[in-house]
């Protein structure tokens, strides 16, 4: 048996090894929120920080919290938040669809290819994540731009007579999206088609199962955790999308991501945008826990 | 679907492609092909602004790196190897969360809190290369903990609870046996945590103060009117140094597991 200074060792490793990233954690993620929270009811001052005091010392416990709720009742007022959120909503939920519309057959495809092609696959689709998001979006400029490749190739084939606007639209904000979040999409899929039994489909297209009916009966719903674990990695990163909108999209695809970076970097309004990130926080909460619990699950069924 | 597979694949690749080739772009215009040149890159070496941004950039990318791989590993170890603890559910929680939170959220609370620290206590008296590092440790971590604790999950326990059986302390079974084993997974999250944060625009812009500017940052405020042919050089630059860690990681990884598969054969 341990002595009792091994005994005092054991225990404070162990408290080391818990305390240490869960103190971290606790100071630099979860305050940050409370303070989010408190400041988003405070008034803007020309000051710096430019917001009414957090801690008034001059005033007792109840009336410590001295909220207001000016900023709420202004982000309902003005028509541009909610349009803001409304977008982002939309443009995260088509972004989505697409990513699994092209993801679904790619990670069905790596899944079905023999067992040494697969980690080559694999490791081609996770590269592109590696090297940097904002240069790869930035990629995008040269190629969708007026004087950019596809138009000079389309004016050059003469397929077009002059270039196609296609640069700070609509349509490049979802062409950046899917670009960027298409592998957070493959991988969890993959991981679940990976396990998928390929006898199930033998036996059902030996019992006279057309394709179609295969897939829908019995590929689709095994790989529904996956459906459901890449569309929320998609979503809710997209949701909150700063770069891709501000890089590629023009003036009438203001997502909430850049009106909050706005209201914060431009107009300074710090509690507005603190307003803001909590509503933005309160939307996204729902399909966070709902992405925590589908992993919790399945890190349990691989243990 | 070999169709949707080439498709989708040279969706992925092909911008990354033609950022290389116009790099070596003689021509301001992306339109126009001027022949081959590496004027951008000596232009990109006289501008000082991008050295001292890139340098900036490394320090604050090796030094959160290394601190998330520790924290990240001590949180993997919490999970799989400390039976139940007291709010190991909440842990759970906010360790995965900074995966998924938007970075707008992620850095405005950040600053806030930076803000309000030093109201209070006067610590940190300015924002710069120690805030950036405190954000990118708190968002990283979380990777290297995910990496580390599948390792953790997957790999043969019977050494370290033969050590256990025969007297030794945890801390000691940690260092001998865990880590030698856990070692390549902490790589790949050191990688990961540096990649991400020689990355990252939003975090970094909230949490730095006036003056510091990291890579990204000055990218962003070059690119936002427009492309620009030195940017397609540190592109390409930074495509390279990438594309040999990730070749230097995998052949680590592929010796290590080699040496494995030969131990237990």
């Amino acid at each position: 048996m341990a002595n009792p200074r091994q005994a005092l060792g054991d225990l404070l490793w162990r408290r080391i090894v818990i305390v240490l990233p869960y103190l971290w954690l606790v100071l630099f993620f979860l305050v940050p929120f409370a303070i989010v929270f408190k400041i988003s009811f405070s008034d803007p001052i020309v000051a710096q920080p430019p917001f009414t005091p957090l801690f008034d010392q001059s005033q007792n416990f109840l009336n410590w919290f001295q909220g207001s709720l000016n900023n709420y009742l202004f982000l309902l007022e003005d028509n541009l938040y909610w349009v803001s959120y409304l977008r982002s909503i939309k443009v995260a939920f088509i972004s989505t669809i697409f990513c699994l519309l092209l993801g679904y057959p790619m990670a069905y495809y790596i899944a079905q290819s023999p067992p040494t092609k697969r980690n080559v696959l694999l490791m081609l689709i996770i590269l592109p994540f590696w090297t940097s998001f904002l240069l790869r979006v930035y990629a995008w400029m040269g190629i969708l731009s007026t004087n950019g490749i596809i138009n000079s190739m389309f004016l050059w084939t003469g397929i077009i007579d002059e270039p196609i606007q296609m640069l700070y639209t609509n349509f490049a904000v979802y062409l950046g999206i899917v670009y960027t979040y298409l592998p957070f999409m493959i991988l969890p899929l993959y991981a679940n088609l990976e396990r998928l039994d390929l006898n199930l489909h033998d036996a059902a297209a030996d019992l006279g199962g057309k394709p179609l009916q295969v897939f829908r009966d019995i590929t689709l719903p095994v790989s529904l955790p996956g459906i459901i674990a890449g569309s929320l990695l998609v979503f809710i990163p997209a949701m909150g999308e700063f770069v891709i909108p501000a890089l590629l999209g023009g003036l009438d695809s203001l997502m909430i991501g850049r009106t909050l970076y706005d209201e914060f970097f431009v107009n300074r309004d710090w509690p507005l945008a603190s307003a803001v990130a909590t509503i933005l926080l309160l939307i996204l909460v729902l399909p966070m826990v709902f992405f925590q619990r589908t992993q919790a699950k399945s890190v349990e069924e691989n243990s | 679907m070999l169709t949707i597979f080439s498709f989708g694949f040279a969706f992925l690749y092909v911008p990354i492609f033609l950022l290389v080739v116009y790099s070596f772009n003689d021509s301001r215009l992306i339109s126009v092909w001027g022949g081959f040149s590496t004027r951008w890159y000596t232009a990109l070496f006289e501008d000082e602004q991008i050295i001292d941004a890139a340098l900036l950039s490394l320090q604050v990318a090796a030094t959160s790196a290394t601190f998330a791989t520790i924290f990240g590993t001590l949180a993997g170890l919490a999970l799989t190897r400390m039976a139940n603890f007291r709010g190991r559910l909440f842990f759970t929680g906010i360790l995965a969360a900074p995966l998924v939170m938007p970075e707008v959220i992620t850095g405005l609370s950040l600053l806030l809190l930076f803000v309000s620290l030093q109201e209070l206590i006067g610590w940190p008296g300015s924002r710069g290369a120690m805030t950036i590092i405190i954000a990118h440790i708190t968002f990283s971590m979380a990777y290297v903990a995910v990496i580390v604790q599948s390792r953790m999950l997957t790999m043969n326990r019977s050494l370290e609870e033969a050590a256990m059986d025969l007297g030794g302390r945890p801390f000691r079974v940690f260092v001998d046996i865990t880590l030698p084993i856990i070692s390549p997974a902490m790589l790949s999250g050191w990688l990961l945590a540096f990649t991400l944060s020689l990355d990252d625009l939003v975090i970094a812009s909230f949490a730095s103060g006036a003056g510091s500017n990291t890579l990204p940052m000055v990218i962003f405020s070059k690119v936002k009117l427009g492309v620009t042919p030195d940017i397609n050089a540190l592109a390409t630059l930074i495509i390279l140094v990438v594309s040999i860690g990730i070749a230097i990681a995998g052949w680590i990884m592929f010796k290590q597991n080699k040496s494995l598969s030969q131990q237990n054969t």
